[in-house]
């Protein structure tokens, strides 16, 4: 099923954001919708959302490859992206994180054995003096969790795990 | 007398809410705006000096008679991308001040003649920006958004824009690539956006914080506005987002010209460096900062924008970094360049090649595999980016470079070998 037919009221509210002759612009707004389902975008997305804005697929999906928070692979349903960035390390995130991946049994970059949480380090997240800390991106969103020990973040992930089944 | 101006939400609870904002003079300055000549709005934004708080500082009315008045539509773009490592004021205004800011937006879009608004927020800003619909939403309904707002012939809407995770794209040319639906890539400039900008129509970009200032601005008169805080070349209140070795890392707002003492050691503000350990260098503008030997001279100089420069730094977007005794400045580049790398959006060489080369050459120093000559050579490779880059990101990831090797060379000394 194309966006449109998914979601005909939301893609019609981000079409009227922009002028109708710059309906390009709607491309990154349909991308998050995209994702909404599997947290990721498949080629036909692609397609779909190309045909729609008058652009070609490769165009599509150079934006897709631009951009970090647009995923077309699949990964864990929840991304569990921390801040080791310079402000955060100063705080002690790069231990959090060494830690948090020890509990886990993974390492950056990988997920867990029953596909719930890919762990992940990112820049600069505007929560510097909050470290450490990490946002959650799913395919509906993105939160944040600030001031965070590993124990509290063991515990939000079986609460997710709950969640998730 | 009141204490802020911006972080008005840590003295009235719920600011955040309509009905409370209006109680406190919510849109006093838009109701004056909507009956001035539009050119007196952006007069009265000069005579008040106000410079952008998105980092370069330029003076924000000056900007916006720049619009080229022969070419229309006109577009205000709010720049809420914040994603400058050490920067998270932004982010606070709109969750706790967003009618402040929103106003903002819409005088400004007032002055220029705009009748649509983007605003821009990194796509991290997920939640903000469902906030910030909501808060369109009641304002619109509440009559100072929409069609003939106020009984006026002015119409204005106000859209949110999110962005997908891209630093570059708070360049501003970026930024408005970004709005098109291309990659995040700097446009070479001139034009400059107030000539063409979004979709090639005159365009004002300006910072959140920027915008959050312009109300009172309005609403009080630009002299009541230099009263409030300041000095004659850099005006009125700043939001300063400290961070790093300090005991209280948060916002604080202050006027400009306190100092860093004040900021880093107050009681009220930082409150000094965790364990009492000693301070060791100063980022005045986050990753993109030159480091500032930490010295008493340093310590009292005053935070505008043109003391910092006094002391081999910029006020930028005042996203202060603090850095004790325990940091080695090897460290600390392997963090600033590992940044730039990731964030360098390809489109030129020098930056591109550079950051990935002073990247791989920081890390090999920091893990003591590398020699003197390579030292040299890092600073080399710096110096050569400086000035042949297209656009500003290309100069920040050499100034934590040069600035720690030239003023902290016993760092990288004994991690080198012959
Ligand atoms: C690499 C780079 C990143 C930038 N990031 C931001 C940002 O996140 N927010 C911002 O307001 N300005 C940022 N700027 C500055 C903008 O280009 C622009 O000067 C600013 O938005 C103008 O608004 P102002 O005059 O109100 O400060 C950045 C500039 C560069 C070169
Ligand atoms: S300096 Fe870097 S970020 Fe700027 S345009 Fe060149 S490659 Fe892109
Ligand atoms: S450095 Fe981690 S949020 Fe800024």
């Amino acid at each position: 099923m194309s966006l449109a037919e998914k979601y005909p009221q939301e893609v019609e509210k981000i079409l009227a954001k922009y002028p109708p002759e710059h309906k390009k612009s709607a491309v990154m707004p349909l991308l998050y919708l995209a994702m909404r389902e599997e947290g990721y975008i498949t080629k036909a997305d692609k397609a779909d959302i190309a045909k729609l804005l008058d652009m070609t697929t490769t165009e599509v999906s150079s934006i897709v490859g631009f951009y970090t928070l647009f995923h077309d692979e699949k990964a864990g349903k929840y991304r569990l992206q921390v801040c080791t960035d310079i402000g955060c390390a100063l705080r002690g995130a790069e231990q959090y994180l060494a830690e948090l991946s020890d509990e886990l049994g993974i390492k950056p970059g990988e997920t867990t054995p029953d596909g719930l949480v890919t762990l992940e380090e990112v820049k600069c997240l505007a929560a510097c003096d909050k470290a450490p800390m990490f946002q959650v991106q799913s395919g509906e969103g993105i939160q944040y969790h600030e001031k965070m020990t590993v124990g509290a973040t063991l515990e939000l992930i079986e609460t997710l795990r709950k969640e998730a089944k | 007398m009141m204490k802020y101006m911006l972080l008005r939400h840590r003295e009235i609870p719920n600011l955040n809410q309509i009905d409370v904002f209006l109680k406190e003079d919510g849109f006093e300055g838009f109701k004056k705006a909507l009956k001035m000549d539009t050119n007196a709005v952006t007069d009265e934004v000069k005579a008040a000096g106000l410079r952008g708080r998105g980092g370069a500082g330029f003076p924000t009315g000056v900007k916006w008679s720049f619009m080229d008045k022969n070419n229309w539509p006109h577009y205000v773009v709010a720049n809420a991308d914040e994603s400058e490592p050490g920067t998270f004021k932004d982010r606070e205004i709109m969750e706790s001040n967003p009618f402040q800011f929103l106003e903002g937006v819409a005088i400004a879009s007032y002055a220029v003649g705009a009748n649509v608004a983007y605003i821009y927020l990194r796509g991290e800003f997920w939640e903000v920006a469902h906030f910030l619909d909501e808060k369109i939403d009641e304002m619109e309904k509440a009559g100072f958004l929409g069609e003939n707002i106020q009984g006026t012939d002015y119409s204005l809407k106000i859209y949110t824009h999110l962005g997908a995770g891209a630093y570059i794209c708070g360049e501003e040319t970026a930024l408005l690539e970004s709005i098109e639906g291309k990659r995040g890539q700097p446009r070479v400039r001139p034009p400059f956006p107030p000539s063409q900008g979004l979709y090639n129509k005159p365009t004002v970009v300006n910072n959140v914080e920027t915008l959050s200032s312009v109300p009172y601005i309005i609403a009080n008169g630009a002299d009541r506005y230099r009263e409030f805080g300041g000095t004659e070349k850099s005006p009125g209140t700043k939001i300063f987002s400290l961070s790093g070795r300090v005991k209280n890392p948060g916002n604080y707002e202050l006027p400009l010209g306190s100092t860093f003492r004040e900021l880093i050691f107050g009681e009220e503000y930082g409150g000094g460096i965790i364990d009492d350990k000693k301070i060791k260098a100063i980022m005045p503008a986050g990753a993109s900062s030159s480091l500032i030997v930490a010295d008493d001279k340093a310590l009292d100089t005053p935070l505008t924008y043109e003391d910092v420069r006094e002391v081999g730094g910029d006020l930028g977007s005042a996203s202060v970094i603090v850095i004790d005794e325990t940091v080695e400045m090897d460290w600390l580049i392997t963090k600033t360049l590992s940044f730039f790398a990731h964030e360098s959006c390809g489109k030129c060489t020098p930056c591109r090649e550079g950051t990935y080369w002073m990247k791989a050459i920081s890390e090999r120093i920091h893990a003591g595999e590398a020699t003197k000559a390579d030292l040299e050579l890092l600073h080399d490779v710096a110096k050569q980016v400086q000035g042949k880059t297209l656009c500003a990101l290309g100069e920040f990831s050499t100034m934590a470079v040069v600035t720690s090797i030239e003023r902290f060379p016993e760092d990288f000394e004994a991690k080198v070998y012959e």
